[in-house]
């Protein structure tokens, strides 16, 4: 039997479906045709659909940007692969002032996709950022983070089929996991979270990578016989709030965890809103985890010591589970 | 000449017609933004109408163009109507951007204007993802991206050009070059002075035209243009011109003489220039100059009584199209 495909197959597998679907849609950034990028996030795809509609660009982050959003603004489909999440940082005001701002002001649509690779691993502190928070507050942008391949290639199936500016955040430490996917009509919406594990006890709100060492504190908690429900979120915007304040009213304890340092992060955000929507469920305080607001360290103890461990996510479980 | 490249007399007085209207629009725009009326200011493009008459005389219809912060002459000669683009600068739902730009905002993806900007060497950029876009729908058709002698010297305008080198993209570069960024001289901050040999640096071809002569520059963009939907790429056009107002409405700028600007004013003025053409091949009388003058002056004072009888934006309308909502289910 086959083995299921990788996070990054995810990925090949939604492109190559939707680019024979609508030939508007093409990709381009540094190093796609041979190498494929670097997660294989498109490898053969050049192979497949050709140099016009798989383009190899310069390392010119804002121009690549530019081109997506006046392409876009002419009615294509360009996904812009940044490969690195951080390299988007070349390219913020065509990100920000452009893609998110021009069709509140100028009778359009920019459908755009962003996708980069995204998260905590190494190599240190340029190709290591969180960026989740600031895409997420800025009007006009959409922010997905898919925790399985699965839904890798159902929220790319439903951004590319959008009218939208997306930031597609895939994460590096994902990028060889391996899982089931949907067909050519399974697409995930935006905005509705998915509940990972059932648990009655108390809920964690994740995404992305995290969800790992959440399953993990989770079934620490398990064998001392509490059982952890765990939500992921899958876009960070739009988010689903609903789901959160329901998981609220059900378990009364929450606890939210990403790998982002924590001051003004996505984690509160939801803790606050949640709060507010519901603190007459709560039997204690909303527990944030999440990084030092320290730069990545290349280092991988200084880099353990950064972001959250699974005991800190155990730690923030048990003090709700205390209530 | 004028028989051979640049159009039939219709033509002509039709660019003269609109550098005069563009001209009564600034002048009055400029006096509405000192009396509060214009939201945010704007920046007076007075001085260099031949820059966007030429270029748009020389486009087809539905040509794109993405713009800068300096847009009101651009949109004009688009073809939007002063009513609606004085609707804008008053942020008014009847105006371009249905109130929510202003003047430095004015744009219409439907209508091939994919806006103004307030950030330097950006319209450029979307300019160039526009001729991509036309390349990859195999549309015959150019994109014209806009900026300034100041979007010279940010990197991304370079990106931008070698970018479109490289894809052979149908754009047009227009630099209006109006030689000051806000209040600095081009000549300060610029290496190597000349702007088309930096263009032509990226192999692309590059000149400078004269942004006073409106059939100059038409005639520039017209070759520009053949030479793009012949597959051969984009051009750089620097065109040099002179804005005789400040940076922004109600500047007291010291970094320019009298004597400098009265001398644009005098003996370069596109619109002088144009007229004095046309009466000397007898392509105009003074009747005729008369009647445009006065029916310029006629459509702007319309164009202000509509913009100040029109409602502003709905406030009840502060999230609608911040996106499709298709994402919010």
């Amino acid at each position: 039997m086959a083995s299921e495909p990788t996070y990054s197959e995810a990925y090949q597998s939604g492109i190559r479906e939707e680019m024979n679907n609508n030939p508007k849609i093409f990709i381009m950034g540094t190093d796609l045709q041979e190498r494929g990028g670097h997660f294989a996030q498109v490898k053969g795809i050049a192979q497949e659909f050709g140099g016009e509609r798989v383009r190899d660009t310069p390392i010119s982050e804002a121009a690549m940007i530019a081109a997506g959003v006046g392409a876009a603004m002419y009615g294509m489909r360009p996904v812009v692969d940044l490969n690195f999440m951080d390299f988007a940082l070349g390219a913020m005001d065509e990100i920000i002032n452009q893609a998110a701002h021009i069709r509140y002001m100028f009778n359009g649509s920019v459908p755009l996709i962003i996708r980069a690779t995204s998260g905590i691993a190494q190599a240190g502190a340029h190709h290591n950022n969180s960026f989740e928070s600031f895409f997420a507050h800025t009007p006009g942008l959409s922010v997905a983070v898919p925790g399985t391949p699965w839904d890798v290639k159902g929220l790319l199936k439903t951004a590319l089929r959008a009218d939208d500016p997306v930031i597609f955040m895939m994460h590096k430490k994902l990028t060889g996991m391996r899982g089931p996917i949907g067909g050519p009509e399974d697409l995930v919406p935006f905005g509705k979270a998915r509940i990972a594990r059932e648990g009655a006890d108390a809920t964690l709100v994740t995404y992305g990578y995290t969800l790992i060492p959440a399953m993990k504190a989770a079934e620490t908690l398990a064998a001392e016989g509490k059982q952890v429900e765990i939500l992921d979120l899958r876009t960070l915007f739009p988010m689903d709030m609903d789901a959160v304040i329901e998981a609220v009213k059900r378990t009364g304890r929450m606890v939210v965890v990403d790998e982002a340092p924590l001051f003004a992060s996505i984690t509160a955000e939801i803790a606050a809103t949640a709060s507010e929507a519901a603190f007459d469920s709560l039997k204690g305080p909303i527990v944030r985890v999440g990084a030092q607001r320290a730069p990545l360290s290349a280092d991988p103890g200084m880099v353990e010591a950064t972001i959250p461990s699974i005991s800190d996510i155990e730690a923030a479980l048990r003090k709700v589970l205390s209530y | 000449m004028v028989g051979e490249v640049m159009g039939t007399r219709e033509e002509m007085l039709a660019m003269l017609r609109m550098m005069m209207m563009i001209r009564n629009f600034e002048e009055t725009a400029d006096k509405l933004t000192l009396r509060g009326k214009v939201s945010g200011g704007m920046h007076n493009s007075s001085g260099q109408e031949a820059v966007a008459v030429g270029v748009m005389s020389a486009l087809a219809p539905d040509d794109v163009i993405a713009t800068t912060h300096r847009s009101h002459h651009h949109t004009l000669a688009k073809g939007f109507s002063a009513r609606e683009v004085m609707a804008e600068l008053m942020t008014k739902a009847t105006g371009v951007s249905k109130g929510r730009g202003a003047s430095m905002h004015l744009g219409d993806v439907a209508r091939g204007h994919f806006g103004g900007n307030g950030i330097v060497g950006a319209g450029m950029g979307i300019g160039m993802g526009a001729a991509l876009g036309i390349k990859l729908a195999g549309d015959k058709k150019v994109a014209v991206g806009f900026v300034g002698d100041g979007g010279m010297n940010t990197g991304r305008t370079w990106e931008a050009v070698n970018m479109a080198a490289i894809w052979k993209l149908p754009l047009i570069v227009v630099v209006d070059n109006n030689q000051y960024a806000v209040e600095t001289f081009i000549e300060r901050v610029t290496a190597g002075g000349d702007l088309p040999k930096r263009a032509s640096g990226f192999g692309l071809p590059a000149s400078t035209i004269d942004g006073q002569n409106v059939l100059e520059v038409k005639d520039a963009v017209a070759k520009a243009r053949d030479f793009a939907l012949a597959g051969n790429g984009p051009t750089f056009l620097n065109a040099v011109t002179y804005r005789y107002y400040g940076h922004n409405v109600g500047e007291k700028g010291q970094y320019r003489t009298l004597e400098e600007i009265e001398d644009w004013r005098t003996n370069r003025d596109p619109i002088d220039q144009l007229a004095a053409r046309l009466f000397a091949d007898g392509l105009l009388d003074q009747a005729t100059f008369d009647e445009m003058t006065a029916s310029v002056e006629a459509e702007i004072k319309d164009a202000v009584e509509f913009a100040e009888n029109s409602p502003n934006p709905d406030p009840a309308d502060v999230m609608l199209n911040v996106d499709s909502g298709k994402l919010r289910g």
